[in-house]
């Protein structure tokens, strides 16, 4: 197990993409820091950034990655290793990938020009979003023998948890505005780990807008520590169980 | 220091009385009530630093009350500590401790009724119910006093600087915190408040009903439970006072709930949860204030007209505007906002194109609340872009049509 995941770890880190995706955070980070006045509006940008682009390039070089190395698992499976073990070190070495641009490319710049606790938690939520997406990546890969496809059920995947979600979000709210709509609500943002992160982060960045009465209600939630343990566990649940339903098809798909 | 406050002082009331009667001193031991009832009208009563545990201490003649170091008068948890029914009474320099709790007469550490040119000066109260209560009287001078009321509770605790069927009292330079509210002041005319700082009371900082042609400068409001709340009042002058960081579901910087004729200029508006939040008012001038990181600047209710806002700064709120209708009966111009995205051509400083600040997701989260957990997301920006291009929900009056490109430089408070 780890000497597959040493060598797949070296050889993606080797790769150009990820000197690329390292780069372009440092890059967006420098200039984010160097056009905003202050750390709030620097936290907002940076929030931006982790909520649209971070899903994005995870899914899309996630499933790219599974492709590109299809050949060399395939001859890993024809040894006498356990397919798990195959199955993780490829993702494992793309979420640590992943994960090391986020802290370089981003933590980088905050050590130089200085940075806040909220900025930590953002740090982690786009950490965690990134495996999330991962996870999603490679059992949309395991799904389909076609990498275009693949890419295809990815994007969707991206397209329907950052937009069409909350659209459908809007739309049940619009409709039963009548209603006490305050733990409906609570329970919708659960079932997607974009709006979770969201709000994970709003918490910590600008809740002025957030104290209203259905605000309030929304800070004394996810500000208690119950509400914490219960979102840092849903969105848990939400990078373990790809991870889980993928390995399960990765073990008895038949290349 | 002290001795020359006190000569000043002193001097102070010898211009306030021609006459100057007697002084007498009150040592600790003695009866404070005692040596008022001997006192001439007029007389001057020294009190020497100690502890007197006296209650309900009447006053009804003229008479000067002057604190030595501050003299501790502990009321015992009983009733009124000093009621005065008459004029020209000053009171000066006590420390004034545990009234008693009742809200069926409003217990109170210093009590005026019917008074005329009364001064309530540099006392400290500590443990009161009410703080400084007046009712029917005239020309009184509040000035320098410390509030302090260590209640937890809305219903545990009285106001602070209570005033009621007054007119042309001067509120100065006081510290209030703790109480229900900071100043209440309900059928009182022609008064100031000036420079006071108002802080962590449980219900509103500055409450006011029915008290026309008044003005409030340079007055701190801060945390106070439910912020600033003013009522059916005309001609009121609200200049350079702070609201800051009243936060809470039914918190705002300041509520003005039908008032008129009124001008609101150079205040600041930092960190609440609500700016303004304005129902029923008219024919009120904003001018040169300062919104900064609120979370509504402003919540003009269909229900208010003719008000102009002119020349003040919106940063970095979250909502500019929001409004419950599509009727726009009020006129914005030449203000500064800071989510503007014109140009300006012929470089005059003043955009272009008008700006409007009312987006279509504060229309969802005025309509429904439980919208407000979307706030940020991708889909709401891509709802906004798209409302900006054709404009259909958001209400089309509401907008600038000659907005600063520039934030308006009002001094070093206002960044």
């Amino acid at each position: 197990m780890f000497k597959l995941l040493k060598y797949s770890l070296y050889d993606i880190v080797k790769s150009r993409f990820a000197i690329l995706y390292t780069l372009f955070m440092v890059l967006v980070t420098v200039s984010i820091y160097q056009i905003s006045e202050d750390l709030s509006k620097v936290s907002l940008s940076l929030l931006n950034i982790m909520l649209m682009i971070v899903p994005l390039i995870s899914a899309v070089f996630a499933t790219t990655h599974f492709f590109n190395n299809l050949e060399f698992t395939e001859l890993m499976l024809a040894q006498p290793v356990k397919r798990r073990d195959v199955f993780l070190s490829q993702l494992l070495a793309v979420i640590i990938m992943l994960s090391l641009a986020i802290l370089i490319g981003i933590g980088l710049p905050m050590a130089i020009w200085g940075a806040e606790s909220s900025l930590l938690v953002l740090l982690a939520a786009g950490i965690a979003l990134s495996i999330v997406f991962a996870g999603l990546a490679f059992l949309a890969s395991v799904l389909t023998r076609d990498k275009a496809k693949a890419i295809g059920i990815t994007l969707s995947f991206w397209i329907y948890f950052s937009l069409v979600y909350d659209g459908l979000v809007l739309y049940v709210i619009y409709s039963f505005a009548d209603y006490p709509l305050e733990k409906a609500t609570l329970a919708m943002v659960m079932l997607n780990p974009v709006d979770l992160a969201r709000i994970i982060m709003l918490m910590q960045l600008d809740i002025s807008a957030l104290m209203g009465y259905t605000g309030a209600f929304f800070q004394q939630f996810f500000g208690s520590a119950k509400g914490i343990m219960l979102t840092s566990g849903v969105l848990l649940i939400w990078m373990v169980w790809p991870v889980l339903l993928s390995m399960r098809i990765f073990k008895k798909k038949d290349f | 220091m002290k001795a020359i406050i006190f000569i000043w002082t002193l001097a102070l009331l010898g211009v306030i009385f021609p006459v100057f009667g007697n002084t007498l001193q009150i040592k600790p031991g003695q009866s404070i009530q005692a040596a008022i009832d001997k006192a001439e009208s007029g007389d001057t009563l020294l009190i020497a630093k100690g502890l007197y545990q006296e209650n309900e201490i009447t006053i009804r003649k003229p008479l000067t009350l002057i604190g030595q170091d501050f003299p501790v008068i502990d009321g015992q948890n009983k009733g009124n500590i000093i009621l005065v029914a008459a004029a020209q009474v000053n009171i000066v320099g006590l420390e004034l401790i545990n009234t008693g709790f009742s809200n069926m007469e409003d217990s109170a550490a210093i009590k005026f009724f019917d008074s005329d040119e009364a001064t309530v000066e540099n006392n400290r109260l500590n443990n009161t119910f009410f703080g400084i209560h007046f009712s029917n009287s005239k020309n009184m001078r509040i000035r320098g006093n410390q509030l302090r009321s260590t209640s937890e509770k809305e219903y545990q605790t009285g106001n602070g600087i209570h005033l009621w069927k007054c007119h042309h009292a001067t509120i100065e330079n006081n510290f209030v915190t703790g109480h229900r509210d900071g100043i209440y002041l309900e059928f009182v005319t022609n008064s100031t408040a000036i420079k006071n700082l108002i802080e962590d009371n449980k219900r509103y900082g500055l409450h006011f009903m029915f008290s026309h042609d008044n003005s409030y400068v340079e007055n701190t409001f801060k945390k106070n439970g439910a912020g600033v709340s003013v009522m059916y009042t005309r001609n009121v002058l609200m200049k350079d006072n702070i609201f800051e960081d009243n936060w809470g579901p039914g918190s705002y910087g300041i509520l003005l709930k039908d008032i008129s004729n009124s001008e609101v200029t150079g205040n600041i508006f930092r960190k609440n949860t609500v700016g303004i939040y304005m129902e029923g008012s008219s024919r009120t001038t904003f001018k040169n204030n300062t919104f900064r990181e609120n979370g509504w600047a402003l919540k003009l209710m269909a229900s208010c007209d003719d008000n102009t806002f002119v020349a003040n700064n919106f940063i970095a709120n979250t909502f500019d505007i929001s409004t419950n209708g599509s009727l726009i009966l009020n006129k914005l111009t030449e203000n500064y906002w800071d989510k503007y995205e014109g140009y300006d051509l012929n470089k005059d400083q003043i955009g272009d194109i008008p700006y409007r600040p009312i987006n279509l997701y504060s229309v969802i989260v005025e309509k429904i609340p439980a919208a407000v957990m979307l706030w940020r997301s991708f889909l709401i920006g891509l709802l906004d872009r798209i409302e900006k291009a054709i404009p259909s929900i958001t209400p089309e009056n509401m907008v600038d049509n000659s907005p600063k490109l520039r934030p308006y430089d009002f001094g070093k408070q206002h960044l």
